[in-house]
């Protein structure tokens, strides 16, 4: 499989990139990490007149901390996260949906950037950044401007991307210190995305939940924040009946697909059964 | 569509070719260099036959076009043998195990074993496992896979390789 014709683009900057796609308009497509868009291309689903590969942008890599805020290059690989020591240390549930995501040749190329900005239901950190309450910095011909991750998307593969706009960086805040974590994806094999995930990061106070935020994966169009799931367990120690109910709320707001990874009730079935894992998992590793 | 002339290092010789933008890098690699041994298995980004090493990474050569390798430096199965031809320590573990039945997929296993051995000498078996998750075998359900890449896991590390007791 041959993708079709096209014309190769290599800014060496964010300015030169935006021109590039300011003046080629609808036809041209930025590049990441190529591992959805490659595909796509040899398929061809997608048949981009001009690629703008955003490999020799320097400014596009790299994480930083700014104040309490990790700030990630939108460039930056899978790989590179989960190389990574400071995301490890203080935000260690991206180090662990990272490994979750695709195998190893994938997250040597594939980006974090190109994983939210794509607006595919499947991708996992779409929700993990909504949870995490994460914002996406976008640079166009106007200036740059910031959106929260849960206002970015609208629908699989809308989003809140104008049209000469490229997605720079990402900024997530830091955790609490001794919060829990865990990001549960129930998947059939290695490589594929999730049936259904859950993510969820909460802080505990003498044995009760005091602060919880549940993100949910490929159960909706779009990423979801499951907020009543996430309030029906603040003040509880976790016990079985609400994890029951938390479980129930978030299933309430699930409408996946029915597809070859399962009909709508199993996905919902089992969605709630991720959302339950990773609250008991993360309930278990706050300090 | 006019063609791109792109220079990179392949198996440590500098090599230079014309390309369209959408020339994929496994082809150019078949067939311009005429470097065989790199597989074309899925096409869709799955299997792992393509796997070859650049700058210190496995990707996997059909989801990345040529013009994007443009300075380079890539090692594919036939830059694996030691410099004065013998088997290197993975290879050596493949023949010695039985890692392979049809050989379909061997080049990548190795060429990812490789960076999986550069990054981490003493992987653990769920490690090496995790670790070649992205190359799919049809043949040999991975367990002599699997021992290859101990046995040149050992031998990289200068000590007797021990089967585990099945």
């Amino acid at each position: 499989m041959i993708p079709g014709s096209f014309n190769y683009h290599r800014p060496a900057s964010v300015a030169d990139a935006v021109k590039l796609l300011v003046d080629l308009g609808e036809d041209a497509r930025p590049l990441a990490g190529g591992h959805s868009l490659v595909p796509m291309m040899k398929l061809r689903l997608a048949t981009p007149a001009h690629l703008i590969d955003l490999h020799g942008i320097a400014a596009l890599k790299g994480i930083s901390r700014n104040g309490n805020n990790l700030v990630i290059g939108a460039m930056t690989t899978q790989h590179e996260l989960l190389a990574s020591d400071e995301v490890a240390k203080s935000m260690p549930i991206l180090h662990e949906a990272a490994l979750l995501i695709a195998d190893p040749q994938v997250r040597y190329r594939g980006t974090i950037g190109g994983n939210v900005a794509n607006g595919d239901p499947g991708n996992d950190m779409p929700a993990l950044m909504m949870t995490l309450g994460a914002s996406y910095r976008l640079e166009g011909a106007g200036g740059a401007r910031d959106i929260a991750a849960a206002d970015f998307y609208q629908g699989a593969y809308f989003t809140a991307l104008e049209p000469g706009e490229i997605l720079t960086s990402i900024s997530v805040p830091v955790p609490a210190a001794g919060h829990g974590y865990a990001y549960e994806k129930l998947k059939r094999k290695v490589g594929d995305y999730a049936t259904a995930a859950a993510a969820v990061v909460l802080t505990m106070s003498g044995g009760k939940v005091a602060t919880c935020a549940i993100g949910l994966t490929n159960v909706h169009e779009t990423p979801l924040l499951a907020a009543d799931a996430a309030k029906a367990v603040i003040g509880t120690s976790l016990d079985a009946a609400t994890l029951k109910k938390a479980a129930a709320a978030a299933s309430a707001i699930m409408a996946p697909a029915a597809d070859a990874r399962g009909p709508v009730e199993y996905r919902k079935h089992v969605g709630g059964i991720m959302v339950t894992r990773a609250l008991q998992r993360a309930a278990s590793r706050a300090k | 569509m006019a063609k791109t002339h792109v220079t990179m290092k392949v198996n440590g010789a500098e090599v230079e070719g014309l390309v369209e933008p959408r020339t994929l890098l496994v082809h150019f690699i078949r067939e311009n260099l005429q470097l065989t041994g790199t597989h074309i298995g899925c096409e869709t980004t799955h299997c792992g036959a393509c796997t070859v090493d650049i700058d210190g990474m496995s990707v996997k050569s059909c989801t990345m076009f040529a013009v994007q390798a443009q300075g380079s430096d890539i090692t594919t199965i036939e830059g694996m043998a030691n410099a004065d031809g013998t088997l290197s320590a993975l290879q050596e573990g493949f023949r010695m195990m039985h890692g392979l039945q049809c050989g379909f997929c061997t080049p990548g296993m190795i060429v990812r074993a490789h960076r999986l051995l550069k990054e981490n000498p003493s992987p653990s078996e769920p490690e090496i496992r995790m670790g070649i998750s992205g190359n799919i075998c049809r043949c040999t359900g991975y367990q002599n896979i699997v021992k290859a890449i101990q046995y040149a896991s050992a031998k990289i590390n200068g000590v007797e390789f021990q089967e585990a007791a099945e």
